[in-house]
């Protein structure tokens, strides 16, 4: 949505890459775009045509469970916010008939019957991919019976009947007889971790899988869900809490086991499940309904735009890349970032989107802004002495507000309070058009405050702002009403009460507009460095991205040298020497021209705020202060150290980073690997640390690999959990299966019991598959160790960032911001956000360094006008403002007139948190008055019988 | 890569999922051109489709 508000992002929909030419920073793009039939930029999404349209087609947002139009718009916040029309099921493109479209839009022309396809030419420094993926087709496992048994759907089908806005409005539907389910069960690794389609694990599935059976049981707590699976992968930040909240808050069982078939039952269309157990017992039990959890396909369109490209795809079709360098293709200039990579969720998409930007734009950095156009900045319309003229604009949104409320009666209302001197409705308050519109409007009534009833201004405050800016006003004399979620959508069943509702909304809304004034946009310059913390793989990377996208910045490491964990990984499971790795990013970081290093740097003090920190750090004796515009956090981790299964006290009690390094160094005797037991989730997914280390499976497997093939006729034993080797790796769990390493599963009631007699070690542990205890004496006896965050509180403490309960850094959002700190200008990345392998902490290093460089190549940040404003009469210096504060953004300062507060308008979010709880009264936010409130609250007290 | 090449400060992305529409504004934000290249008439890919997202069932939209 917010991508449609630039100026310097055209988008292209409906749109291919047709040819390449040229060469890495200058390349000639074709792009085909086809017709749309309807233009983009006439269009109001009014959606007066589809009443016209007779034909109707399966409607692919809602999985094809509902019918739309061939005239439709894919989705309601849809961008481009444009009709378009399927010219396989349209009558005039098919048989040359109808134009009833046509008729419906004669006064704005914008159905365009005839429009042809365009071939667009655009030159460009560099292209990222990011095609995404598309689901398996459940069709192909036959035995399943997609498609053919009607209460058998995909999870993507569950997701949009489970949506208030999909095909059922949120209820969960049995297609053969629209009754709603009591008996669910999900079954997982559809088109993912089998030979037969895709070897792959698709790495997403399980969480999704455990999320769409919460929110199931959040709309029925009745229905009984049960989810058939081999591993559970819940590996990513957060997600094991999530998975043990399903199985214990929620009651959602979890059943390991085989699929031995899935029958129809005709009668009932109930579904019975024939499965096996581990234990190897049968069972059978019967479902209303059947999930299909499908796995992640590489884009059908992957094969055509890589060889049209001459991007390389790996064998299993997605991007080829390499673990070390994980958004480059084989080709200079082209990037590929997200699912098109390899399979993965949100968050990690996101963060290789923000690292293909950092190789991006440091591969353009010296044509950096030569193609961006500033936009032209309106004087301000001074409005002193004048009286409050303001005009209310009342959106249909659709028939998302006007299918429920009585629009035109709200603005009939509207008319009559105070100070409004014109009122209107808008079928979209927010097109493109209408933009247009309500400038005209502002200058032909001689506007002076303007207030839009529609939906949130969560997402829509800031282009209506814009719009009146663009008009002259200051963009603080606007006010929302949210009539459409706090009216149209919680009482969709009550339109008297939703009119009533959102005319009371309006009523005070307009009251505060008659109070409101122009506050000051005001822009802080930034020191053009960036401050890295940490010297492991992700601060170098890190420091390295800034720099290279012509940025200088300063390393501070603690430690006497740089590497951080990385100096104990001699080798990776697909075979990569990251020993090399380090050598060549230790000596370009330490020869790069606009990186400064310093070790054993111990940092002292951290003042100021976006755009102008201040940094103490001592090195020995001395004292250095360094000022820099951002910070980015990348303090790794550790290797937990085990307390349990007799580690410390019998040296063949080892970590499997000791291991590593014993193997990498022929640190070894030939006897020491004839047994060897490896224990996994030594430190995770206990009581005491509950998360998930995500690296350890795969670090036990490239090391039993290792074994192996120094000597071929070890035992090698893994005791496990779940293995957990996402994405392309489950190729090495199954190489490793096949080599005679293993498996042995145990839980928390089955925990392996380590003991020593006469100095040698036996390890005993439930077999689930021989239904029996079994007894190993290992040479050796490996311990997964998981990963340690360390103690963190002094560095979250110093720059004021939040730990999460597990002691990793938090981040701003877990889907959508994740290298963003709530502070702005500090980022992090690494293990110190969560425990990762290389290739994910190398992606997220770069992105962490394309976030902070936004600020540092713009030179400077806006200060929003909402901001706190203290009153130092008021002001007695008590200071709980400042302890308050979630950004750090209000600080308490010592002078000659005492202790008084002080605001930074720069990172200051206008929260409000201070002002509502200074004993005094003496902050108060722009935008947020009292007196302004205080009118909402009379205005809204009036009785609805004064209406 | 021959030193002579002029470059542009222009990138294109290709696809408008969550990954693209994220690369597009930090490009954007950074102060390139972008052109955003979708396969599909709309913006949003597979995010727009799903309802909760995990781990904090917060709204996709």
């Amino acid at each position: 949505m917010e991508s449609g508000r630039y100026s310097n992002i055209k988008i292209i929909a409906n749109a291919k890459i047709e040819s390449l030419k040229g060469q890495a920073g200058n390349y000639n793009v074709t792009v085909l775009k086809r017709p749309r039939y309807v233009d983009e930029d006439l269009c109001t999404a009014c959606g007066t045509c589809v009443s016209y349209c007779p034909v109707e087609m399966p409607d692919s947002y809602n999985e094809k469970l509902v019918n739309s139009k061939c005239l439709y718009i894919p989705y309601p916040q849809a961008v481009p916010a444009s009709y378009v029309i399927d010219p396989k099921y349209c009558l005039f493109q098919t048989k040359n008939e109808c134009r009833q479209c046509e008729q419906a839009c004669k006064d704005l022309k914008a159905i365009k019957l005839n429009q042809q396809a365009e071939h667009i030419d655009i030159q460009v420094g560099s292209i990222i991919l990011a095609i995404g993926f598309d689901e398996f087709d459940a069709r192909r496992k036959k035995a399943y019976g997609y498609g053919e048994y009607p209460n058998v759907i995909t999870s993507i089908e569950l997701e949009r009947m489970l949506s208030a806005s999909g095909p059922f409005t949120g209820k969960i539907t049995r297609l053969s007889d629209r009754k709603h389910p009591k008996k669910i069960a999900f079954l997982q690794c559809v088109g993912s971790r089998d030979i037969e389609t895709n070897a792959y694990c698709s790495s997403v599935c399980c969480t999704y899988a455990v999320k769409e059976a919460m929110v199931a049981k959040e709309h029925d707590p009745d229905v009984d869900i049960t989810i058939f699976y081999m591993d559970i992968r819940t590996q990513g930040k957060g997600f094991e809490s999530f998975y043990e909240r399903a199985k214990t808050k929620f009651g959602i069982k979890f059943v390991r086991s085989r699929l031995a078939s899935l029958e129809r039952i005709h009668e009932s269309e109930n579904l019975l499940f024939k499965f096996v157990t581990e234990d190897g017992k049968h069972h059978s039990e019967e479902f209303d309904m059947a999930v299909l959890s499908v796995g992640l396909e590489p884009s059908r369109t992957a094969k055509e735009l890589a060889d049209t490209l001459g991007v390389k795809l790996n064998k299993e079709g997605f991007c080829q890349t390499n673990e070390f360098s994980p958004t480059s293709t084989n080709r200079e200039g082209i990037f590929v970032a997200g699912a098109f990579q390899s399979p993965k969720d949100i968050p990690e998409s996101v963060i290789q989107a923000s690292g293909s930007v950092a190789l991006a734009s440091g591969f353009l950095s010296e044509v950096r802004g030569t193609l961006v156009e500033q936009k032209e900045c309106v004087a301000e319309t001074d409005l002193t002495g004048e009286d409050p003229r303001i005009g209310v604009f009342v959106c249909h949104c659709g028939v998302n507000i006007a299918g429920v409320a009585d629009v035109k009666k709200i603005r009939e209302y509207v008319e009559t309070l105070p100070d409004v001197v014109y009122a209107e409705q808008s079928m979209y308050a927010c097109s493109k058009d209408n933009q247009d519109k309500i400038k005209q409007i502002i200058k032909e009534h001689n506007l002076n405050r303007v207030v839009v009833a529609a939906c949130t201004p969560r997402t829509h405050e800031p282009l209506f702002q814009e719009t009146i800016r663009e008009a002259g006003l200051n963009r603080c004399l606007f006010e929302m009403a949210n009539i459409r979620d706090h009216c149209s959508w919680v009482h969709a069943n009550e339109p008297q009460a939703a009119t009533e509702k959102a005319i009371d909304l309006l009523r005070m809304g307009v009251a505060k507009a008659r109070l409101l004034s122009p506050l000051k946009e005001e822009t802080v310059p930034v020191i053009p460095k960036g401050l890295v913390i940490g010297g492991g793989l992700s601060g170098m990377i890190a420091a390295l991205s800034l720099a290279d996208q012509g940025l200088e910045c300063v390393l501070l490491e603690k430690s006497k040298l740089l590497g951080g964990n990385l100096r104990g990984i001699y080798y990776t499971l697909s075979g990569n020497d990251p020993q090399k790795l380090l050598r060549d990013t230790i000596d370009k970081v330490t020869s790069h021209p606009k990186i400064k290093v310093f070790t054993e740097a111990d940092i002292k003090e951290v003042t100021g705020y976006i755009g102008n920190f201040l940094t103490r750090f001592s090195i020995g004796q001395e004292e250095q202060t360094i000022s820099h515009g951002v910070i980015i956090v990348a303090t790794g981790a550790f290797e937990y150290e085990p307390k349990e299964y007799l580690y410390g006290e019998n040296e063949s009690v080892i970590t499997q980073h000791s291991l590593e390094e014993k193997l990498a160094l022929k640190n070894f005797n030939s006897d020491d690997l004839k047994d060897v037991v490896m224990i996994q989730c030594v430190g995770s997914r206990t009581k005491e640390k509950p998360y998930c280390s995500k690296i350890c499976c795969s670090q036990a497997i490239k090391n039993a690999l290792k074994i192996k093939s120094i000597k071929p006729n070890s035992n090698v034993y893994i005791l496990y959990k779940d293995i957990r080797t996402y994405g392309f790796r489950e190729e090495y769990y199954r190489k490793a299966r096949n080599e005679g390493i293993i498996f042995i599963r145990y839980d928390d009631n089955t925990l392996p019991l380590v003991k020593e007699e006469n100095g040698e070690l036996r390890v005993e542990v439930f077999d689930p598959i021989l239904g029996e205890n079994i007894l190993i004496s290992p040479s050796l006896l490996v311990l997964s160790a998981g990963v340690d965050p360390g103690d963190n509180r002094s560095i979250s403490k110093l720059l004021k960032v939040p730990l999460n309960f597990e002691g990793f850094f938090l981040e701003a959002h877990v889907k959508l911001r994740p290298v963003d700190f709530p502070t702005d200008g500090v980022f992090v990345a690494g293990l110190a956000h969560s425990p990762k392998p290389i290739d994910e902490t190398i992606a997220q290093a770069q992105a962490a360094a394309a976030r902070a460089a936004i600020p540092l190549t713009r030179g400077y940040v806006m200060v929003e006008p909402v901001a706190s404003i203290v009153d130092s009469e008021k002001c007695f210096g008590c200071g709980i403002c400042e302890y308050l504060c979630p950004y750090g953004s209000i600080k308490v300062i010592s002078d000659e007139d005492g202790d008084k507060a002080q605001s930074i308008s720069a990172s200051c979010k206008g929260c409000g948190i201070c002002a509502s709880k200074c004993p005094r009264q003496a902050i108060t936010m722009g935008r947020f008055t009292n007196e302004q409130i205080i009118a909402q609250i009379d205005a809204f007290s009036l009785a609805t019988s004064d209406v | 890569m021959s030193s002579n090449v002029e470059k542009i400060g222009a990138v294109m992305v290709v696809g408008g999922g969550i990954t693209g529409i994220q690369a597009s504004l930090d490009l954007a934000e950074q102060g390139y051109m972008v052109y955003l290249i979708e396969n599909s008439p709309a913006i949003g890919g597979a995010m727009a489709q799903l309802d909760k997202t995990f781990p904090t069932l917060d709204c996709a939209m």
